[in-house]
C-alpha cells in the first residue's frame, strides 16, 4: 500500500524567511501522526508547505505516491487532503451551512461522509445551520472546520491545532471524534501543542524545533522519551 | 396637475429619467464591486469596455446587419472575452503588487481604448435607433411612457437582482463570497480560484458591455461615452461602499433619481450633485452608507 | 560626488537651455517638472495617489490668471494667489479624502476633482470652453519685464529652483521622515503616537500648493488658462510623467515630464517616420492620439517599468530609492 504522505528534504520559505531546513517525515496509510514542538517550531507551516500555502518550497512531498511538491494549491486537496487550518478559516459571509458545504470533494470516486452523517456526529451545527458562520462559538467554529473536510472524501487529514482554546468538555468531544475517524481508516496529521490531548491519540510522535525533525518516536516509546520532551517542549 | 410649480407627467418623466441613468450607475458599480471584492483591483477600464459594449451593438448593426436583440447577448459576451483576455496577460501580474497600480494599469487600458476607438471614429457621436419593437411611448394616462426606457430600467434590474441572486444565493456565489475574504483556503479546498478570479472579471466586465448595449439607443455612441460616467460611478462606489450587493444596486438607483430630481429643481447642481453627496457621506459615515470598512 | 556632478550638469544644460531650444517650449516643461515634483511628494514619499491634482494646477491658473487679468494685481501676488488658492482646495479635498484608506482614497480625489472641473465648467469667471484669455504677464516685483521671453524663462527657472529646493528640504526633514514612515508602514506609525491623518493632510497640501504655484506660473507664460488643465487627463498626465521618470525619486519627475512634454509634441513626426518605415498609413494618424499612446505607456511602464527611469538607474548603481510604493 502506498505511503499516505512522504515529505523527503523538504525546505520552504516564506518570501526571504527560510523556514523549513531539510524535513523527512512519512505516514503510512491509517496513522495517526502528531507533530510536537514550541512555538515557532515550523509545525503549522509543514503542513501549509503540504498545501502549497508557503513560500518557494524544494525538495519531495508525495500524497498517495503522487509528487505534489510542485502543484498549484487548487490541485493538491484533489488527491485526497483536507486541510483544517490553525485559524479555522470559517467565511463570516456564509452561513454555518454554506461554510460546510463548500468545499468540493476530492474526487469523482470519493466517497465522503453525507450531510446527514456529519450532522449525526455533530449535532450542534445541525441547530446552527442557518447562522451566520463566524456567530458560532469557537467549540462550534472548530467543529465545523473539521466536519467540512470530512464531507469531501479526503482520507488524509491535516489538523493544524484543532483542541486549541476550547473547553475541556469541547476538547473530550474531538478527542472520540478522532477515535472514531482513526477506527475508519483515516490518516490523520495533527500538530497538537496540548501534549495531552495528543499522546492519547497518536501512533507515532515527530518533534520539529527550528524549522527540523530533532526526534521521532512510536507511542510505545512515550514513557522512556518524556525527559527529552520535557526539555524540548517544557511539558 | 403640479407639483412645486413643476406639472407632475414631466416630473415623472424626469423621475424615469433619473431611474435610467440610476440603473447604470448600479450596474456598474455592481461590476466594480464583484471584480473589486475578489480582485482587489479598481477597474478603471469599466467605463471604456462599456463603450466597448455600445460600439459592439452600432458594429454589429452596421457592419453586419445584426439587430439590437442579438446584440444584447453577443455584445456583452464578446466584452466579456476580452476582459478575460486583458486579465490573463496583464492584471493577474499585479496581484501581489499595491492596488494602485491595477488602478494605473486599467487607466492606461481605458486611453488605448478611448483612443483607438477616436482614431477611427472621431469624437462626435454615432446614431443607433431604438429597435423597432420598444419604439414610441405608452399612454398610461398620468404619463407617457417611453417604452424604451422602461425596458432599460425593467433589464437592468432584472440583470443586478439575478447577478444578486446568484452571489448571494447559489453555490457559485458561495464560492465567490468566500474567495473575497479568502482566497487562499477557497484554493485549499480544491477550487480553481485563479480561474474563478479570471472568469469574475470577465463577468464583471460583461455586465459593463451589456450596460453599453443598452445605452445604445439613448446617447449618441460615442469613444468618450465611458469616461465621465466612470468617474460618476466611482463616487456612486464610494457613497455605497463596496461591502453589499444589494447596497451598490439601491445606492445606484437611488443617486440616479437624486440627479434626475435635481435637474428638474436646480439643473446647475445636476452635473455636481453625486459629487456633493459623496462629500457629505465622507463627513458623516467614511465606510459608505452600505460599507464594510475593508 | 555622483550626484552632485549630476545636479550642477542639469543646472548648467538649464541655463543654457534658452539659447538652443525654444525658451516658451523649456518654460512649459518646466512648469510640468514642478507639478510632477510636487505630486510625486505625495505618492513618492507619503504613498498617496492623488488622482485629482490637476484641480489644483488647472485650478491656480484660473485663480491667478483672473487676479491678474481682472483684479490687475501684480504679479507676485497672482502668483501667489494661486498658489494659496489651490492650497485651500487642497485642503478642502485632502480633508475630505483621508477620511478612506487606499484606493479609496484615490477615487475620492478622482470624484473631488471631477466636481471641481463640473464648476469650473459652468462659472463665468473661467470662460468656460473658451478660457481664461489674455493673461498679462506683466513686470515682476515692479522692475522685471516678463514680456521677454528669456528674462521669463530665467524667472520660471528661478522659482521652481527654489520650489525644488523646498521640496528637498522637506524631504530630508524630520516631517518628511515621519511621511516616509506613513509610506512604509501606517499603522506603525500610529502606534508610535503620530497622528498620521494631519501629516497626511499637511502633505497633501503642500503638494496642491506647489502644484498650484507650477499652474499659476504656467498661465503666466503661456497667457490663458484652459479647462483641458482641471481635466481628468490631465491628473493622468502627471501620474504618467512622475511614473515614467520614477516615483520616490527626487529627480524622476523632472525627467518624466521632459520626456512626456517632448513626446507630445514630437508624437506627430514620430508617426509619419514610423508609417514610412512599416507603409502602414494609420501610423500617420497617431500623432493625434496622443491618447493611446499615452495609454499605452501607462501599460508597458506598469506592467514592466515600474521603479521609472530613474528608479532603474539608481538601482543599477546599487542604491534603491526607497520602496516605491
Amino acid at each position: 500500500m502506498t505511503t499516505a504522505l512522504e515529505i523527503s528534504h523538504l525546505s520552504a520559505w516564506y518570501g526571504e524567511s527560510h523556514i523549513l531546513h531539510d524535513v523527512n517525515l512519512s505516514v503510512e496509510q491509517g496513522e495517526v501522526v502528531t507533530l510536537l514542538g514550541r512555538n515557532g517550531a515550523g509545525r503549522t507551516t509543514t503542513l501549509r508547505a503540504i498545501m502549497g500555502l508557503t513560500g518557494r518550497r524544494e525538495g519531495s512531498i508525495k500524497i498517495n505516491g503522487v509528487e505534489s511538491g510542485r502543484m498549484p494549491t487548487y490541485r493538491i486537496a484533489h488527491l485526497g487532503v483536507g486541510y483544517c487550518p490553525e485559524e479555522r478559516a470559517i467565511f463570516s459571509s456564509l452561513s454555518a451551512e454554506e461554510n460546510l458545504l463548500l468545499p468540493p470533494p476530492v474526487s469523482k470516486t470519493a466517497q465522503g461522509m453525507s450531510v446527514d452523517e456529519i450532522y449525526a456526529m455533530f449535532p450542534n451545527l445541525a441547530e446552527r445551520r442557518a447562522s451566520q458562520g463566524t456567530r458560532l462559538s469557537g467549540g462550534e467554529q472548530q467543529m465545523l472546520a473539521v466536519a467540512r473536510i470530512l464531507r469531501t472524501g479526503a482520507r488524509l487529514l491535516l489538523l493544524d491545532e484543532i483542541s486549541e482554546g476550547l473547553a475541556p468538555v469541547i476538547v473530550q468531544a474531538l478527542s472520540r471524534m478522532i477515535t472514531t475517524l482513526k477506527a475508519r481508516g483515516y490518516t490523520i496529521v495533527m500538530v497538537e501543542q496540548n501534549f495531552r490531548f495528543a499522546a492519547p491519540l497518536a501512533d507515532r510522535f515527530y518533534v520539529m524545533e527550528h524549522g527540523q525533525i530533532v526526534e521521532q518516536f512510536a507511542a510505545g516509546s512515550l514513557e522512556e522519551k518524556m525527559p527529552v520532551l520535557n526539555e524540548l517542549l517544557g511539558v | 396637475m403640479e407639483i412645486f410649480g413643476i406639472p407632475t407627467s414631466a416630473l415623472l418623466g424626469q423621475l424615469l429619467l433619473g431611474l435610467v441613468n440610476g440603473s447604470f450607475y448600479a450596474m456598474l458599480s455592481l461590476g466594480l464591486a464583484v471584480i473589486f471584492g475578489l480582485l482587489n483591483v479598481i477597474n478603471f477600464a469599466h467605463g471604456a469596455l462599456y463603450m466597448m459594449g455600445a460600439f459592439l451593438a452600432w458594429m454589429g448593426l452596421n457592419y453586419f446587419g445584426v439587430n439590437y436583440w442579438v446584440m444584447l447577448i453577443v455584445a456583452p459576451l464578446l466584452v466579456g472575452l476580452f476582459g478575460i483576455v486583458i486579465e490573463k496577460t496583464m492584471l493577474r501580474w499585479l496581484y501581489r503588487l499595491d492596488h494602485l497600480y491595477g488602478l494605473l494599469l486599467t487607466f492606461g487600458i481605458t486611453l488605448m481604448l478611448e483612443g483607438v476607438f477616436r482614431s477611427f471614429y472621431g469624437v462626435s457621436g454615432l446614431p443607433y435607433s431604438v429597435p423597432s419593437q420598444l419604439a414610441g411611448a405608452t399612454d398610461l394616462g398620468f404619463m407617457l411612457l417611453p417604452n424604451y426606457r422602461a425596458w432599460v430600467v425593467v433589464a437592468s434590474l432584472t440583470v443586478c437582482l439575478m447577478t444578486w441572486f446568484v452571489i448571494e444565493k447559489t453555490r457559485l456565489g458561495a464560492y465567490l463570497r468566500a474567495g473575497t475574504e479568502n482566497p487562499k483556503m477557497v484554493e485549499a479546498f480544491g477550487v480553481n480560484v485563479p480561474l474563478m478570479v479570471t472568469l469574475t472579471y470577465g463577468f464583471g466586465v460583461a455586465l459593463a458591455g451589456f450596460a453599453g448595449v443598452l445605452a445604445a439607443p439613448i446617447l449618441q455612441v460615442s469613444p468618450l461615452m465611458g469616461s465621465n460616467l466612470i468617474i460618476t460611478v466611482f463616487a456612486v462606489v464610494v457613497i455605497g461602499g463596496m461591502g453589499s450587493i444589494l447596497g451598490s444596486i439601491v445606492t445606484g438607483l437611488g443617486l440616479g433619481v437624486i440627479e434626475g430630481l435635481t435637474r428638474v429643481f436646480y439643473p446647475e447642481l445636476s452635473a455636481t450633485v453625486v459629487f456633493i453627496i459623496m462629500a457629505i457621506v465622507l463627513l458623516i459615515r467614511p465606510a459608505g452608507l452600505f460599507g464594510r470598512e475593508k | 560626488m555622483m550626484k552632485k556632478a549630476g545636479y550642477a550638469l542639469m543646472l548648467m544644460a538649464a541655463l543654457a537651455a534658452p539659447f538652443y531650444f525654444y525658451p516658451v517650449l523649456l518654460m512649459k516643461i518646466l512648469c510640468f517638472a514642478l507639478f510632477a515634483c510636487a505630486f510625486n511628494l505625495l505618492i513618492g514619499f507619503t504613498g498617496l495617489l492623488s488622482f485629482g491634482h490637476a484641480a489644483f494646477f488647472g485650478g491656480a491658473s484660473y485663480f491667478a490668471g483672473h487676479a491678474l487679468k481682472v483684479w490687475g494685481m501684480p504679479t507676485e501676488v497672482g502668483l501667489l494667489i494661486g498658489t494659496a488658492g489651490a492650497a485651500l482646495t487642497g485642503l478642502v479635498i485632502g480633508g475630505l479624502a483621508i477620511r478612506r484608506q487606499g484606493i479609496y482614497f484615490t477615487m475620492i480625489t478622482l470624484a473631488l476633482a471631477q466636481m471641481l472641473f463640473f464648476v469650473f465648467l459652468q462659472a463665468p469667471f473661467t470662460g468656460g470652453e473658451d478660457g481664461l484669455q489674455s493673461i498679462p504677464r506683466g513686470l515682476l516685483l515692479g522692475m522685471i519685464d516678463l514680456r521677454n521671453d528669456m528674462t521669463m524663462y530665467y524667472v520660471v527657472l528661478a522659482i521652481v529652483m527654489a520650489a525644488f529646493l523646498l521640496i528637498v528640504r522637506v524631504i530630508h526633514s524630520p516631517f518628511g521622515q515621519v511621511l516616509k514612515a506613513v509610506r512604509e508602514n501606517e499603522p506603525r506609525a500610529i502606534s508610535l503616537g503620530y497622528d498620521v491623518d494631519r501629516y497626511k493632510l499637511l502633505a497633501f497640501v503642500l503638494s496642491a500648493a506647489l502644484a498650484g504655484l507650477a499652474g499659476s506660473t504656467k498661465a503666466l507664460v503661456l497667457g490663458f488658462g484652459t479647462l483641458t488643465d482641471v481635466h481628468w487627463s490631465m491628473s493622468g498626465l502627471v501620474v504618467l510623467m512622475t511614473l515614467v521618470g520614477g516615483m520616490g525619486t527626487l529627480v524622476g519627475p523632472v525627467i518624466g515630464a521632459i520626456i512626456i512634454i517632448a513626446l507630445e509634441n514630437k508624437l506627430g513626426d514620430f508617426g509619419t517616420w514610423l508609417a514610412g518605415v512599416t507603409q502602414i498609413e494609420w501610423f500617420n494618424t497617431i500623432g493625434e492620439s496622443v491618447t493611446m499612446v499615452t495609454g499605452l505607456i501607462f501599460v508597458i511602464c506598469v506592467l514592466a517599468f515600474r521603479r521609472g527611469i530613474i528608479g532603474e538607474l539608481a538601482a543599477r548603481v546599487g542604491r534603491t530609492p526607497g520602496k516605491v510604493v
